[in-house]
């Protein structure tokens, strides 16, 4: 199995706190980022803060996990942002979680869990009932999560093509 | 998929669901409604996969020794088959365009497939099982037909 298979070796949960994101987090968040993809993108994090976390708060979720005690106390564990999105591609209002990721030294303790359910939660409050989320079919570690959570394929299917040059 | 893969798969669940658990091949093979011998094989194959533990004598049988969470359908299924097996093409110097074209498409499928089944742990379909429940129907008064026993949506 490579690196990105479901891995077994749970940790304990850290005690945290689910919070929305705040402006202050944002270098933690490109840090995070950058660790995990490699490619530091200062400048779509802030517009993506910009677009998530200042305007239409009702129904846009830009959620953190902080560290709560410890040496490690006010630590960024990991990061959920999702919408509501009505009538794209002819769909009934449903929720969409685009932007997904703990913390490679705190993985397996849970903490995937708790942003998941969090979000969840607000998107259900709501009043809806589906949520949505697209992954790399190449990221069987991220596609895992979404599958133990009860996710499965939904009755879209994205296509793709490359454009001659 | 082959009936060795679905009754290795469904044998896996049931002895994940309580890895402490001993469970004979003939209890198994009846669960299933599938042969003890031909279940007896699969499970060689899974015990030299070091997926299941084997234990000899009065209350031995099968248990699971591999990792639910770590355990891909797709890991299980690799056992039996080769899962490249639906889109072969040949010698791909002599492949014409039609069969470059159906390749494609088989090679998208088996890409879909393979990302589906290699992203379900055990754990998962252990968890997911919770959704059903098994109906049993009422006994015949009449003494006709035994009863019979299937899982339904809950």
């Amino acid at each position: 199995m490579d690196d990105n298979s479901p891995q077994t070796t749970e940790t304990r949960m850290p005690p945290i706190v689910i919070r929305r994101a705040t402006r202050d987090d944002l270098r933690h968040l490109v840090d995070l980022d950058g660790r995990i993809t490699g490619r530091p993108k200062p400048d779509y994090w802030d517009d993506l803060y910009e677009r998530f976390a200042t305007r239409r708060l009702e129904e846009r979720f830009f959620l953190v996990a902080e560290t709560e005690n410890g040496k490690d106390a006010g630590r960024i564990a990991g990061y959920v942002i999702g919408e509501v999105r009505a009538w794209e591609f002819g769909s009934e209002p449903c929720g969409w979680i685009f932007g997904f990721a703990v913390d490679p030294d705190l993985r397996l303790s849970g903490i995937g869990e708790r942003l998941f359910q969090d979000i969840t939660g607000r998107i259900r409050a709501t009043g809806i009932h589906t949520i949505r989320t697209m992954v790399s079919r190449d990221n069987r570690l991220v596609m895992a999560f979404f599958r133990s959570e009860g996710m499965r394929a939904g009755p879209y299917i994205q296509l793709e093509m490359e454009l001659e040059t | 998929m082959q009936q060795s893969t679905r009754i290795a798969i469904l044998a896996l669940i049931e002895l994940a669901s309580d890895p402490e658990r001993q469970v004979s091949v003939s209890d198994i093979g009846q669960k299933f409604r599938v042969s003890s011998h031909h279940l007896a094989k699969v499970m060689n194959t899974l015990g030299r996969a070091g997926l299941v533990k084997s234990t000899r004598g009065v209350g031995g049988g099968y248990s699971f020794s591999g990792s639910p969470r770590r355990i891909t359908l797709l890991d299980v299924i690799e056992l039996f088959e080769d899962t490249s097996a639906s889109c072969k093409l040949g010698d791909p110097t002599e492949a014409t365009a039609p069969e470059w074209a159906l390749y494609d498409v088989n090679r998208e499928i088996k890409e879909m497939a393979n990302a589906t089944y290699g992203s379900i742990t055990l754990a998962t379909m252990v968890k997911q099982m919770g959704k059903y429940r098994v109906v049993t129907a009422p006994q015949d008064a009449a003494g006709g037909d035994a009863s019979h026993t299937e899982s339904a949506p809950v």
